[in-house]
C-alpha cells in the first residue's frame, strides 16, 4: 500500500520472483520497518518463503533490487551480509552424525576465518544461544536422534548464534508443541525488545502474529494485501480476503490485541 | 561442551579440530608411507626398509639406485598420489551431491576418461602419453556434459546423481562398442588400462598428477570449511555467507580434474572413490566432508592395494584395481553390515 517504502535497513523495491517461468510476484514493494517484529501472514504457497529468500538474498529477483543499508544485496561480499541479516529457512538438512553443540557452532561462521576458527566470543555466544532456545542440555546429543520439536530449536539456536542486527524467521514454531511456540516467540520478542534487532518472521498463526507482530504483512497470491500495525488491521474482512475465512474477530483477553475466531461450520445450505 | 572438538588459541588466532579425525590423518599418512616403502623393496630384487631409504636420500648403493629410484619408486609415487587424489575427488563429490553414491565411479567421469582412452588406443593406437591425454580429456568433457545436463537452479544432488547414472550407462555401451572394434593386441592394453593399473608407471605418469594436486588441493582443503556448510541445504549455506553456486562449481571442477588426472596416470581404479571417504567418515566419526582424511585412507587404501596386487597370487601380477574393487568392496560391505547405529548410510 502507498508509494515505494524508503524507510528501513533492509526493503525491496519493485521485486518480480519467479522460479523459471513461473512468477510467484510482479513489481512488489516491501519494506521493514527498523527495530520492527514484522510478520508475514497468508495462505499456503502465497510467496511467502519466496519473499523471504528474496530479502535474504537467495533468490535473485527477476526485476528490482533488495537493499540492505542503502547497498544492493547481491552487491556486497556474502560474509559482510551475513554478518547483518541472518535466515532461518523453512527446511534444512542436519548432516548425518553432527552433535548439537557442533551445529549451532556453525551459525559462528560468518564471523570466523581461517586463521580465526573459535574465538572466545564465539563459545560464549554458542553457549548463550543453546540456552536462551532451551537446547543447552542436548549439546552432545546427535541432531539426527533428536524430536522435530527439539531439532527446531536447534536450528534457531543456530540462527541465534550468527547475532545479527535483522533475523529473518521462516515458520520458527513448526513442530514445536504449544508451549514451546510461546517460548520461541517470547525469545523473538525479548531479541526484538532488549536487544533491539529487527526480526522478520512467517507464522501461520494468526493468533500468534497479531499478538507478538509490531508490524503485520498480509500476503495473498503474491501481492501485499495490506499491512500495518495488527490492531490496525486485522478485521474479519481482510481474513476473508487474504484466507477466504469467515470469521469474527474479538479482542484477544490477554493482551488486547485482535484474535480470530473461525466461523463455525454452516449448517445451513449445504 | 561440544565435547568432540579441541581448540588451541594465541591472542586473536584460533585453530579448532576433531581429535580423532587429526588421528586417522596422521595414522593412515604414516601407515601409507610405510607400505610405500615396503613395496619399493620388494620384488624380484628385494631391499630391506632401511636401504630403501638410504637409496631415495641419495646415499645408498649405486645398483640399487636404478631399480628404487627409476623403476619402483615411480610406480608407488604414482600410487600413492593416484590414490589421494581419487580419495579427495571422491569426498567432494559425495559431499556436494549429499548422497554416499555420488562418487566419480558412479556418476560416471571415470567412464567418460575410459572412454576417453580406448578411442585413442582403438581409432589412433596412440602412446602413452596421448592415451593419458584422452583419459584426462574424456573425463573432464564427461564433467562438463553431466553439468550442462544438471543444472538448473542450482545443481541439486539427486538430479546429478540420476543424470550421471544416465550418461554412464552410455558411455559404458560406446567403450563396448569401441572394444569389438579394436584388434586383439589393443583389445588386451585396452582391458589392461580399463581395470586400472600402475605397471610400468614411470615418472612422466606421477608428475604431472602432482602438479594437479599441488594446484588443486589448496582450493578443495581452502573450499572445505564452507563445504561443511553446503550440507545443511543450499538456503542455509547462504544465509552463512556462504557463495553456494561458486563454492559448487569451483569444487565440481577441482574433483572432475582431480579425477580425470587419475585416470590418466593409472587407469580408472574402481572403487577408491567411493570406498576411502566412506571409510574415513567411519574411522574419523567427524560430519562434514572429511576431504584430508578421504585423502590420506585413499592413498593408503591405493599403495595398500597395489603391494597385494603384486604379491598376492604368486607368479601373478594383477592389476591394482582388481584388489581396490575385492578389497576396498569387501571392507565397506562389512563395515556397513556391521555398523552399529542404525538408520544412517
Ligand atoms: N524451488 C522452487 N521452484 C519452483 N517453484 C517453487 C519453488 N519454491 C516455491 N515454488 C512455488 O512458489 C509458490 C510460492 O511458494 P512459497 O514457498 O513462497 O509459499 P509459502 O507462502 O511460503 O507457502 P507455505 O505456507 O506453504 O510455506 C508456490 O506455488 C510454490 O509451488
Ligand atoms: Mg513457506
Amino acid at each position: 500500500m502507498g508509494g515505494p517504502p524508503t524507510t528501513g535497513r533492509l526493503h525491496g523495491e519493485g521485486l518480480t520472483l519467479a522460479y523459471d517461468q513461473r512468477v510467484i510476484a510482479a513489481g512488489l514493494d516491501v519494506a521493514v520497518p527498523d527495530g520492527s517484529f514484522t510478520v508475514i501472514v497468508g495462505p499456503n504457497a502465497c510467496g511467502k518463503s519466496t519473499l523471504l529468500r528474496a530479502l535474504a538474498r537467495m533468490l535473485r529477483p527477476r526485476a528490482g533490487h533488495v537493499l540492505l543499508d542503502g547497498h544492493d544485496l547481491h552487491t556486497r561480499p556474502a560474509k559482510q551480509v551475513a554478518r547483518t541479516l541472518g535466515l532461518l529457512p523453512q527446511s534444512s538438512i542436519a548432516p548425518d552424525g553432527i552433535t548439537v553443540a557442533d551445529l549451532v557452532a556453525r551459525g559462528r561462521y560468518p564471523h570466523q576465518g581461517l586463521l580465526r576458527q573459535w574465538s572466545r566470543d564465539d563459545e560464549r555466544i554458542v553457549a548463550e544461544s543453546m540456552a536462551a532456545t532451551g537446547v543447552a542440555a542436548l549439546a552432545d546429543r546427535f541432531v539426527d536422534e533428536l524430536s522435530g520439536g527439539q531439532r527446531q530449536r536447534v536450528w534457531i539456536a543456530m540462527a541465534i548464534a550468527q547475532r545479527t542486527p535483522i533475523l529473518l524467521l521462516d515458520e520458527p514454531t513448526t513442530y514445536l508443541d504449544i508451549q514451546h511456540q510461546i517460548d520461541v516467540l517470547d525469545l523473538c520478542a525479548e531479541l526484538h525488545e532488549e536487544q533491539g534487532r529487527t526480526l522478520v518472521a512467517v507464522l501461520h498463526d494468526l493468533n500468534h502474529a497479531a499478538r507478538y507482530a509490531t508490524h503485520l504483512i498480509a500476503l495473498r497470491e503474491g501481492r501485499i494485501v495490506a499491512e500495518g500495525a495488527p490492531g490496525d488491521i486485522v478485521t474479519a474482512a481482510l481474513v476473508e480476503e487474504v484466507f477466504g475465512l469467515r470469521c469474527q474477530v474479538i479482542d484477544d483477553p490477554e493482551t488486547g490485541t485482535p484474535l480470530v475466531v473461525p466461523a463455525a461450520r454452516r449448517r445451513t445450505a449445504v | 561442551m561440544s565435547g568432540t572438538l579441541r581448540t588451541a588459541r594465541w591472542g586473536r588466532y584460533s585453530l579448532r579440530w576433531h581429535p580423532r579425525a587429526l588421528a586417522v590423518v596422521a595414522v593412515c599418512t604414516v601407515l601409507a608411507l610405510a607400505v610405500a616403502v615396503v613395496a619399493v623393496g620388494s620384488g624380484e630384487y628385494p631391499l630391506p626398509p632401511a636401504d630403501v631409504l638410504r637409496t631415495i636420500a641419495g646415499q645408498g648403493h649405486p645398483a640399487d639406485a636404478f631399480v628404487v629410484n627409476d623403476v619402483r619408486l615411480p610406480r608407488v609415487v604414482t600410487g600413492l598420489l593416484v590414490g589421494a587424489a581419487l580419495g579427495t575427488a571422491g569426498a567432494l563429490f559425495q559431499s556436494l551431491t549429499r548422497n554416499p553414491l555420488g562418487s566419480p565411479d558412479v556418476l560416471g567421469f571415470t567412464q567418460g576418461a575410459a572412454t576417453g582412452a580406448l578411442a585413442v588406443i582403438v581409432l589412433a593406437g596412440g602412446s602413452s602419453l596421448a592415451l593419458a591425454g584422452g583419459a584426462a580429456l574424456g573425463g573432464l568433457l564427461t564433467g562438463a556434459l553431466i553439468y550442462a545436463l544438471a543444472w538448473r537452479q542450482g545443481v541439486h544432488g539427486y538430479r546429478l546423481v540420476l543424470i550421471g547414472i544416465g550418461v554412464m550407462a552410455v558411455l559404458t555401451g560406446v567403450n563396448g562398442y569401441l572394444l569389438t572394434r579394436a584388434q586383439i593386441t589393443e583389445a588386451g592394453r585396452a582391458v589392461l588400462w580399463l581395470t586400472g593399473s600402475l605397471d610400468g608407471r614411470g615418472w612422466d605418469s606421477a608428475l604431472p598428477l602432482l602438479a594437479v594436486l599441488v594446484a588443486l588441493l589448496p582450493l578443495a582443503l581452502g573450499g572445505g570449511r564452507a563445504l561443511r556448510l553446503l550440507e545443511m541445504g543450499d538456503d542455509a549455506a547462504a544465509a552463512l555467507g556462504v557463495r553456494v553456486e561458486r563454492l559448487r562449481l569451483t569444487l565440481l571442477a577441482a574433483a572432475v580434474l582431480l579425477t580425470a588426472a587419475a585416470a590418466a596416470a593409472a587407469g580408472p581404479v574402481s572403487f577408491v572413490a567411493l570406498t576411502a571417504p566412506q571409510l574415513a567418515r567411519r574411522l574419523t566419526r567427524a560430519p562434514g566432508a572429511n576431504l584430508l582424511p578421504s585423502l590420506c585412507v585413499g592413498a593408503a587404501l591405493l599403495v595398500g592395494a597395489d603391494l597385494l596386487a603384486q604379491h598376492a597370487v604368486t607368479g601373478r601380477v594383477l592389476p591394482v584395481g582388481v584388489v581396490t574393487g575385492l578389497v576396498g568392496g569387501a571392507y565397506l560391505v562389512w563395515l556397513l553390515a556391521t555398523e552399529r547405529r542404525a538408520g544412517r548410510i
